[in-house]
């Protein structure tokens, strides 16, 4: 059965897609980046007209925040 | 797991819970009342994680629904503030590895390998109870606490709740924590990299590699992080492989085989320097490196201890227990449940789940699955670093883990030791241990990172690649720890600057500009003499330094875990349910009971070991009769002693007092929440709250 087997390779091509995409959004949270086509997303959504920071300056943007350092804000050591 | 406890309340949901529960205590049976047979490791995680699912479905979900009333109708502060940066709603799998990777270090690695030296039976209990009755409820409660109040910090609630003066309370009792956690962390480094070239040269490469990481994830490829962190981890394991070359060729060792003091000094001035360079350049690749080697080195171990299920060789209960052990001091009272405090309860992820998760959290119903969740997780590295200290040879074990000042130096001299301490071994095992990790000694590697590493490396090299490979393994978990305690130092040194410039700042208002370098430069200074001076005087503390500097540490951070679960506490009464409020209080109340006895017995116990009065009293009245007492080698040095025994005596008392204060400041509040007839509890207003009551 062809079609069957094509079939599954799809749902396979598929699952294994989202996988990746989950695991590197996990791994980019996990060292303080949140999602960028999520913030895109917020700003088109809430903000239209207004500036929408590319990739390479939400990257430093996030990067600086998660190292700043203010009143009772920590980062993990233990 | 949320599949499972989702799942409709049939005949079958009971069944496989009743399995589960049969499953664990049978377990639980076969690890606890083995007498001489060695234990199969598995036994102990199908232990854990029954145990653990058991208390996720019926004592956190209780918790999340009957005590604090988790209602998935209130939108969180993600979602009022969704700003696509801070504030972002996010899917809970993504979420709860953030918060996995922000909590997991190198408390729960450390703490149980030298709980080992009591048998793996009493630290394992200690995990195990401790994270379901106490670590994970603070974690879960706290994450609670700061979703309903736009993530706010827990010194900010504890002010707000508490009041203005439990508030500064609470804040010098946070820059100690940081202080001896910078100085532990920083010791264990030195302890598992001193004599060792191998350890030393890849260690020391990580500072070169983190630069170039940092600037190409500037400049040449601005934010591909995957790229950088593979050009990085390339890098990593090519300097670990090189490290065994520059060992076996004399002249290039010769730079790398540098001593406890030098290395000390060395990590001071890489602590300043690195905490004053833009966070780009080092800080953060090195974080980037340091946080995906953990999680994947967690995971290794997991697997590995799966597959391999190796055999525990240490009895489960040492004739230690009765507080006269060589790799810290004091009776299973207090001192186990001060020796184990991440892993079991750690005061530390307090300050987490006040921190950037409760920005994050899309929904209050994932509270259990995040806070009480990622804490069982961490209690699992616990066990993990448990079962690797206990794969050990018990002489093997001891030999690495006591001073040099007892154990004496050579291997001959180690062996007897050892074997008179009960645990018989050879001159020759010694050695060929030594030898089959690529180290030219084992012999008095305390601090725990080398007793992990050796762990690890016979049951990872079980897995994949034998003998072989034993020596790469092992100097593997040496770089995983030692790179992300450095990662540690470097953030931590400018927590505690920030906080010294917010301190001193309040006399002379221009200190607080924290843009300023010259304040900068000032406060980095500042905070690494702080710490360093802690970290000089355990490396160069004859017993070891951890057999001085680890209780403190341990006492530090539940201090912190009382004052968290008080606040809780306090909050639970003033949101009117006080009758819940047991939940926090019966942890809370053991937290107080361990700190304060463990605090005032490091002070006033007159057993020298154990007190450090008693301890300098002993040293002051030998140097009166111009003696030089064992392990110390000159009256200077005993001098030195002295002062040091004084100053750690003041720190334990500290650490008692501000529990005690908490303890009177929690009391007050709740006896104010008990005289008012309706809910005090400052939280975010919630149009929703009062439909919902009508609705009920």
């Amino acid at each position: 059965m062809p079609d069957l087997l094509s079939i599954k390779f799809e749902e396979w091509k598929e699952h294994s897609r989202a996988v990746r995409t989950w695991s590197v959004r996990a791994a980019r949270l996990m060292i303080g980046v949140p999602d960028y086509d999520t913030y895109v997303a917020h700003r088109q959504a809430n903000h239209p007209g207004l500036p929408i920071m590319s990739y390479e300056e939400f990257f430093v943007e996030r990067q600086e925040a998660r190292y700043a350092v203010s009143k009772g804000r920590f980062r993990g050591c233990c | 797991m949320s599949a499972l406890v989702g799942s409709v309340n049939g005949t079958q949901t009971k069944v496989l819970w009743a399995a589960i529960a049969l499953l664990g205590a049978v377990s639980l049976g076969i690890v606890a009342l083995s007498r001489g047979e060695p234990v199969n490791a598995a036994w102990l995680v199908i232990a854990a994680v029954c145990i653990y699912f058991i208390a996720y479905r019926y004592y956190a979900l209780f918790i999340a629904n009957k005590v604090l009333g988790v209602n998935a109708a209130r939108p969180t502060p993600a979602v009022r503030h969704n700003d696509g940066l801070d504030y972002v709603p996010t899917n809970r799998y993504v979420l709860y590895g953030h918060h996995f990777a922000a909590i997991a270090g190198a408390g729960p690695l450390v703490g149980p390998v030298l709980a080992a030296q009591m048998g793996y039976l009493p630290g394992t209990l200690w995990i195990l109870a401790g994270v379901v009755f106490a670590g994970a409820v603070q974690d879960m409660t706290v994450l609670f606490l700061s979703t309903r109040r736009d993530g706010r910090s827990l010194a900010d609630m504890i002010r707000s709740e508490m009041g203005p003066v439990a508030g500064t309370i609470a804040g010098i009792g946070i820059l100690l924590i940081c202080i001896i956690l910078l100085a532990v962390l920083a010791l264990v480094v030195v302890m598992a990299l001193r004599g060792s070239p191998w350890g030393t040269f890849t260690v020391f490469c990580t500072v070169p590699i983190a630069l170039i990481m940092g600037v190409y994830g500037r400049f040449i490829r601005p934010g591909r992080v995957a790229e950088m962190s593979l050009i990085g981890l390339v890098l990593l394991v090519a300097a670990l492989i090189y490290g065994q070359t520059v060992a076996q060729t004399p002249e290039l060792a010769a730079y790398f085989t540098l001593s406890a003091p030098t290395l000390a000094l060395t990590i001071i001035g890489y602590g300043f320097f690195a905490s004053v360079l833009p966070v780009w350049l080092l800080l953060a690749p090195r974080d980037y490196l340091s946080t995906f080697m953990k999680v994947g080195t967690v995971v290794l171990l997991a697997l590995a201890i799966i597959i391999v299920r190796p055999y525990l060789q240490m009895p489960s209960v040492t004739k230690f227990i009765d507080g006269t052990g060589p790799v810290w001091a004091g009776s299973l009272f207090p001192f186990l449940f001060i020796t184990i405090a991440c892993g079991a309860v750690s005061g530390w992820h307090s300050l987490i789940s006040s921190g950037t998760t409760p920005k994050m959290l899309e929904n209050e119903s994932q509270i259990p699955f995040l806070g009480y969740g990622s804490m069982l997780m961490e209690s699992f590295v616990a066990i993990m670093a448990m079962i690797a200290a206990s794969v050990l040879h018990p002489g093997v074990y001891f030999a690495m883990n006591t001073g040099a000042g007892i154990l004496g130096t050579t291997a001959a001299q180690a062996a007897q030791v050892v074997s008179n301490m009960g645990f018989v071994v050879t001159p020759d095992q010694l050695a060929q241990v030594a030898h089959d990790v690529g180290e030219t000694t084992i012999l008095s590697r305390t601090g725990g990172a080398p007793t992990l590493a050796v762990g690890m490396a016979q049951i990872l090299s079980s897995l994949l690649g034998g003998q072989a490979l034993t020596a790469i393994w092992y100097h593997f978990a040496i770089l995983f720890e030692a790179l992300f305690i450095l990662t540690t130092v470097d953030a931590g040194t400018r927590v505690c600057r920030f906080m010294i410039q917010d301190l001193v700042g309040n006399a002379i208002p221009g200190f607080k500009e924290t843009t300023s370098w010259t304040n900068n430069i000032i406060g980095s200074a500042l905070a690494c003499a702080l710490w360093g001076y802690f970290l000089y005087q355990g490396v160069i503390d004859p017993f070891g330094g951890i057999w001085t500097l680890w209780p403190l540490f341990g006492a530090s951070n539940q201090m912190l875990a009382a004052i968290a679960l008080i606040l809780c506490t306090v909050v639970l009464f003033k949101m009117k349910r006080e009758r819940f409020a047991w939940v926090t209080i019966m942890p809370a109340t053991w937290l107080v009971v361990c700190t304060v006895t463990a605090g005032l017995e490091k002070v006033f116990n007159p057993n020298p070991a154990v007190g450090f009065v008693a301890h300098a009293f002993r040293l002051t009245s030998a140097i009166a009769s111009g003696q030089i007492l064992a392990p110390a080698h000159s009256l200077d040095e005993m001098s030195r002693l002295v002062f040091n025994d004084y100053l750690d005596a003041t720190l334990a008392f500290l650490f008692a007092a501000v529990v005690l204060l908490m303890v009177v400041y929690g009391v007050l509040n709740v006896w104010r929440a008990l005289g008012t007839p309706k809910a005090t509890a400052i939280e975010v207003e919630f149009a929703g709250a009062a439909v919902g009551a009508r609705n009920a």
